[in-house]
């Protein structure tokens, strides 16, 4: 038998111990990609126009951001409302919350590929849109909106009964309760769900290939094709020929997610105190 | 004067009749106190007058309560039923928004615009509430970031921003020290003069001292009702006798 000195080192040992081991996993995948990334950045990466021969990421990372503003207008005020519903309005017996949970959540386990695979199939070959940013934006749409549901649907439960209560005993009506109170108290973590979302944009690469395409050029119209930053980066690294670009790519994507994450965070904050202050 | 009158009044969850058979009658301008042990119904009593029932599901209520003889589950707009029966809970429940705005909420719910006007009633609440000197440096603060006892009395001054005439008490000292408590207690024996209060209480000594009538629930039921200070000193129910001398509750 053990004391409980000794089991409560062991379990100081192991909280620590597991700390710093991910720390360092995370500073070294990060250490990693600025050392090899950092000495083949040039001037070149960021020219206007992509060329075999300064294969230049401007025109991607600008599709990036394209992509993550498209993806997001389609899938935010979507998911947000879905969320709403079935938080607010829907009784708690009823059959399409249900349906509509199990159905958030078989979704959000599902592989990109099939989201890809959907896409491709349905924007691009049946609605007739092409591969383009329209394709690649309505596809990751319909991939976020599980994890936009979810998150705001857990960012309203956590808003206390009381609010509510109280809202409702002052004679306000549903639709002044939830966007009034119950909302400006849930836009945290409505936002950390919607940061969640862009860096899933950011990241994505399969459903893009086969829904964006892969031209590197900014888009003249919203039916041209694109290829953000990771496909791009996918598209350096499968030809062989310019990993050492490949790995630039890589540290301008992690500064552009690091970049996003602090700016959405910020945001969040004004959002929520502006909110507050509106009232 | 009778405010509120409440006839024949059965409440149901699903299954469970949580009020059997109510009559009751509250008297304008005076205190009433709801006492009795928990899962008494008298909360849920105190929540049939302004409707804050027909938040739950699956509650089901027949009977009547009188609002000035009107009957507030017949045409009643709950908007403005809740305008005119005011409700403190039993957590303070302060919005997450300023004090300014969380006394401004209910005047802005009911179309009050300009911010003269609203200032005025911000003030006139506060001072009602007697609160008006702690918080009129600091009306642009975070309301979460005042003391308990602050943040019930702003929930006070919140409910009289609108100008109720009855004013629904759920324990509302029940999460508070005691010197909130008796500030509470003095500032709802004041305000009886402007309106009518219902109070509901776990704390008999608390009827005591500040309610005019009482009423004693036990399972559902109003076993006795009428002057507290009759109610508390010759009980004319066995059970309301044990309930008060301690016996159960």
């Amino acid at each position: 038998m053990i004391s409980q000195k000794k089991e409560a080192v062991l379990i100081k040992i192991l909280v620590y111990s597991g700390t710093i081991l991910t720390l360092a996993i995370l500073v070294s995948v990060a250490g990693y990609i600025l050392f090899k990334g950092i000495p083949n950045l040039s001037y070149k990466l960021f020219e206007w126009k992509y060329t075999t021969e300064n294969v230049s990421l401007l025109p991607a990372l600008i599709n990036t951001l394209l992509m993550t503003f498209l993806s997001l207008l389609f899938a935010a005020p979507l998911g947000i409302f879905a969320a709403v519903y079935l938080v607010e309005y829907a009784r708690k017996d009823n059959r399409l919350v249900k349906l509509v949970r199990i159905t958030a959540e078989t979704l959000s386990g599902i592989p990109s590929i099939i989201y890809g695979l959907f896409g491709l199939l349905f924007f691009v070959t049946a609605l007739k849109l092409r591969m383009s940013l329209l394709s690649g934006a309505l596809t990751l749409s319909i991939m976020i909106l599980p994890l936009i549901i979810r998150t705001t649907e857990e960012a309203l439960i956590a808003v206390p009964v009381e609010y509510r209560e109280g809202s409702y005993g002052l004679g306000a009506g549903r639709l002044r309760t939830v966007f009034k109170v119950v909302m400006p108290s849930a836009t945290p973590g409505i936002l950390a769900g919607i940061i969640l979302s862009i860096g899933r944009i950011v990241g994505e690469t399969a459903a893009l290939i086969y829904t964006a395409g892969t031209v590197a050029e900014v888009p003249g119209s919203l039916f041209d094709s694109v290829r953000t930053l990771s496909v791009h980066m996918y598209a350096l690294s499968s030809e062989g020929f310019y990993i050492k670009e490949a790995y630039a790519t890589a540290v301008i994507l992690l500064v552009i997610v690091a970049g996003i994450n602090i700016l959405s965070a910020n945001v969040a904050k004004r959002i929520g105190r502006r909110m507050n202050d509106k009232n | 004067m009778t405010k509120i009158k409440i006839n024949n009044l059965n409440l149901f969850y699903g299954s469970f009749q949580a009020l059997k058979n109510i009559n009751l009658s509250i008297e304008a301008n005076e205190i009433t106190a709801f006492i009795g042990p928990s899962g008494c119904g008298k909360s849920t009593l105190l929540k049939t007058i302004n409707r804050m029932n027909d938040l739950v599901e699956g509650c089901k209520i027949d009977g009547e309560v009188l609002l000035d003889g009107e009957n507030v589950y017949g045409n009643m707009d709950t908007t403005l039923l809740r305008k005119r029966v005011g409700m403190v809970f039993q957590k303070p429940n302060p919005f997450p928004m300023s004090i300014y705005d969380n006394v401004a909420f209910g005047p802005r719910t009911h179309g009050i615009r300009g911010k003269a006007k609203l200032d005025d009633i911000v003030e006139r609440s506060l001072r009602d509430a007697a609160i008006w000197d702690e918080l009129k440096d600091r009306l642009n603060k975070d309301a979460l970031g005042i003391s308990g006892g602050q943040q019930q009395r702003l929930c006070i001054a919140r409910a009289l921003a609108v100008e109720p005439e009855v004013l629904l008490m759920d324990e509302p000292t029940s999460a508070l020290d005691p010197v909130s408590t008796s500030k509470i207690e003095e500032l709802a024996t004041s305000l009886k003069e402007k309106y009518t209060i219902v109070i509901v209480t776990h704390n008999m000594q608390q009827a005591v001292r500040i309610s005019d009538k009482t009423a004693f629930f036990l399972l559902g039921e109003v076993i006795e009702s009428g002057n507290t200070e009759r109610l508390f000193s010759v009980p004319r129910d066995k059970r309301t006798e044990d309930y008060i001398t301690g016996r159960f509750g």
